[in-house]
């Protein structure tokens, strides 16, 4: 079906200057504050005398040690956890079976730096900054990774096929192990990919929980270029994140090449009601036991931030305009001004974000191969962690001509450069089954390929338009780790905010970090919910007869939703 | 082998208060083949599935050789069914499908291969061993589908609108050779169908659901 535009003769293609100019303008956008700076930066880690400093230190290998452990232990956990709530989930229909899977993707997108703080909020002193207090809330983030991948190819596995198994006389313990998880196998290994991936470049979480035993990559990049000046070795350490996540990406492609099947995916297997008392049990236990933890840190946060050594207060809420720790002593941040900030670089990056993302999607869309290259291109921010996208603009743009790290407009081109993809993916789908058809329909109709271009195909881009900028802004505000390279003291935005509160002592401060990490989270999953309103694992509801538009676009839904902590990952580091 | 005796009494099912099947009698000799007709949606399907354990039944009990089954486990029931949609696993071989009863049942390895090797060539897949499932045609699917089934060698076989779907020509060709697999096989047979004919070329006696209401397929 997406082939179908593209073989549309070439007498019908629009003019290819309109074309060149949608392709161009997010190329070279992409060229300038991607490209660039990811040079600049791996450039300076070709340094034979900064490696050496690097590696001779034993915190260098620590460090590398921790991330990696912490990592594989986090996504093997999750993937074990995630099994049961993805079975309830994809197999069983059930009172708030909707409301539990939008409170774990709910989970899933909020900020890294909220999730760090609501597990803050949530934990015991003794747990705080503990190796597996970030365990722990790395499991917990990225659950709804497991429940819905997973999930979305078991709900396809028919029931009937384990019930042949049955009659062949195996005993439920062997159909899981010889007949689903085989079966499952691909969508764990896609699953437990991301996973890792998240985990492995822990900003947010790492710097809201951790402490100097228990630092990522990721985090000591920060530290070394921000806080200690070792620019140089913040680049060597930038670059080996890079050749390792390399590495893993390469062998997870390899496992899923050799694993993936033609599995002729059947129409969905509609959940059922459990029907014996002992199924329904299972799956109230299964269902409730993950509400409760995904849950609970989201009340534990807003709980705390109503708490103080003395009892109930609300003074976190209402002193928040407030700058002063007492009267006369300046915090030298300011909540209220943070908020501004972060609404005003949230702005700035959706409109970025939205018109180059347009752009982007009606060139890709139109220009056929060159379309696939820049498809390709724009998502390569989303693959980048965070902090190097931060770090490489930060020591690009910092001789004149290029000195833009004091403009207003570098840290939201950053958050674009992470949800452009978003925007494309939300209207790509759309446009190209509109171009297929309908613009031939008008051209029988004796529309040129421009009228027929302006006429047919722009009009349907607002709606998905709509989408991707809820997603910017979503992505915007919660943006964490180019932020910290990127803002300027007194340009604080929330999430910078929030992690600097958290990170003093003082109990009015962090009543306020969580009031504040609350009003973050609110604003994160309500833009969201707004976007994700279907209840649907998979997004796309096999068996409706309208494989055309609302296909596409429910179906080019998931991936940014799959996507969505990718750039909210982003959003927290 | 020669089948077991299979009794059905009293069978209530409703699914969300809707009924399905209403005090449902049925009894199969052993060795006998029936055939139940009936329009699709009329429940037939379901009270196949009672047989087999995947579907409890509100009331009634499910006896063979004189042992009640009605809450034994499928796997323990010693059952075997062949699907609509034959429901090959798609990760296994044509011959590891074939075999997977026979692993359940602890044979080993090589006895197990010999043991599918030969049910292949019984429905004429000489040389299939070790195709993938998902590459084969419709009649060849099926042909696997039963041989995984009957290779079990369970005491009774359900088949559950075993031939539909398929085009004519096959169709016909296959009805030939469920029959003279199922006489091979010497097991009792429940199959449901809404084809008259193929109820009677395959069936020693045909039934409908509504002979089998308030205990009047004692007949």
């Amino acid at each position: 079906m997406r082939s179908r535009p593209q073989s549309s003769s070439s007498i019908n293609r629009l003019p290819s200057g309109i074309v060149a100019t949608l392709v161009l303008i997010p190329a070279s956008a992409l060229a300038v504050f991607y490209a660039w700076p990811f040079i600049t930066l791996m450039v300076e880690a070709v340094d034979v005398e900064a490696a050496r400093a690097t590696f001779e230190r034993d915190r260098t290998w620590s460090i590398v040690w921790f991330t990696t452990w912490q990592a594989v232990v986090s996504t093997a956990l999750t993937i074990v956890l995630g099994l049961a709530p993805a079975w309830v989930i994809s197999r069983y229909s059930f009172v708030g079976r909707r409301l539990l899977l939008s409170l774990l993707t709910a989970v899933f997108v909020l900020p890294t730096v909220v999730m760090g703080a609501a597990f803050l909020a949530l934990f015991p002193d003794s747990i705080d900054r503990t190796a597996w207090g970030v365990i722990a809330t790395h499991v917990v983030f990225n659950l709804a990774v497991v429940v819905r991948t997973v999930g979305a190819v078991w709900e396809h596995l028919p029931h009937d096929m384990e019930h042949a198994a049955a009659t062949l006389g195996a005993t439920p313990l062997t159909i899981f192990r010889e007949i689903t998880l085989p079966l499952l196998r691909p969508a764990v290994t896609a699953a437990a990919a991301i996973v890792f991936l998240f985990t492995f470049t822990s900003f947010g979480v790492v710097r809201v929980l951790g402490a100097p035993g228990t630092r990522t990559i990721e985090v000591e990049v920060w530290r070394r270029a921000t806080q200690l000046g070792q620019v140089d070795q913040a680049a060597v350490l930038a670059l080996l994140q890079l050749a390792i996540l390399g590495v893993v990406a390469i062998l997870s492609a390899q496992s899923s090449r050799r694993h993936s099947r033609a599995l002729a995916l059947r129409p969905s297997s509609r959940p059922v009601r459990p029907r014996t008392p002992r199924t329904k049990a299972l799956v109230m236990v299964v269902a409730s036991a993950t509400a409760i933890v995904a849950a609970a840190p989201l009340v534990a946060l807003v709980v705390k931030s109503f708490a103080s050594p003395n009892g109930w207060t609300t003074a976190g809420w209402t002193d928040l305009g407030s700058a002063e720790i007492r009267p006369g002593l300046g915090l030298g941040l300011d909540p209220i001004g943070a908020l501004v900030n972060s609404a005003r670089t949230a702005a700035w990056s959706t409109v970025f974000a939205t018109v180059t993302g347009a752009l982007a999607a009606l060139g890709i869309a139109a220009a056929g191969r060159a379309g696939r290259f820049l498809d390709a291109g724009l998502m390569l921010p989303i693959a980048t962690s965070a902090v190097t996208i931060g770090f490489g603009m930060l020591i690009t743009f910092d001789t004149d001509p290029y000195d833009w790290r004091a403009s207003w407009w570098i840290v939201p081109i950053g958050h674009a450069l992470v949800a452009v993809p978003f925007v494309v993916r939300s209207t790509l789908g759309v446009l190209r089954a509109v171009d297929g058809r309908l613009s031939l329909a008008a051209a029988t109709l004796g529309a040129s390929p421009t009228r027929a271009w302006a006429e047919i195909v722009v009009p349907h881009l607002w709606r998905p338009l709509a989408v991707g900028a809820a997603l910017a802004t979503a992505i915007s505000l919660g943006e964490f780790g180019a932020t910290s390279f990127l803002s300027r003291s007194g340009g604080e935005t929330l999430p910078v905010a929030i992690a600097e509160l958290l990170g003093r002592t003082g109990s009015l401060l962090q009543t306020k970090g969580y009031a504040l990490a609350t009003i973050l989270a609110a604003a994160t999953v309500a833009l969201v919910m707004l976007v994700d309103r279907s209840g649907d694992l998979s997004g796309a509801r096999s068996g409706r007869p309208d494989h055309t538009t609302r296909d596409h676009m429910t179906r080019d839904h998931t991936t940014p939703d799959h996507m969505t902590r990718n750039g909210a990952d982003h959003v927290g580091r | 082998m020669s089948g077991a005796e299979l009794r059905v009494d009293g069978i209530d099912v409703s699914f969300d208060a809707v009924h399905v099947l209403r005090n449902i009698t049925l009894r199969a000799a052993a060795g006998e083949a029936v055939a139940l007709l009936g329009a699709s949606g009329s429940g037939k399907s379901t009270l196949l599935r009672v047989v087999a354990g995947l579907v409890a039944p509100d009331h009634g009990t499910v006896t063979v050789d004189g042992i009640d089954i009605t809450d034994v486990a499928t796997h323990r029931r010693d059952i075997g069914m062949v699907f609509q949609d034959n429901q090959l696993f798609p990760h296994r071989s044509v011959a590891d499908n074939v075999a997977f009863g026979l692993k359940m049942r602890g044979v080993d390895k090589r006895a197990r291969r010999a043991r599918a090797e030969e049910w292949l060539g019984r429905v004429e897949l000489d040389g299939f061993a070790e195709r993938s499932v998902t590459e084969l045609s419709g009649g060849e699917a099926k042909r696997v589908a039963l041989a995984r089934t009957l290779a079990a060698e369970p005491s009774i076989v359900l088949l559950d609108e075993p031939l539909t779907g398929l085009d004519r020509e096959l169709h016909d060709q296959l009805v030939i050779e469920l029959v003279r697999l199922l006489q091979l096989a010497d097991t009792t047979v429940v199959l449901v169908t809404h084809d008259v004919d193929e109820a009677h070329a395959i069936a020693d006696r045909t039934l409908t659901l509504a002979d089998l209401q308030d205990g009047g397929a004692a007949r």
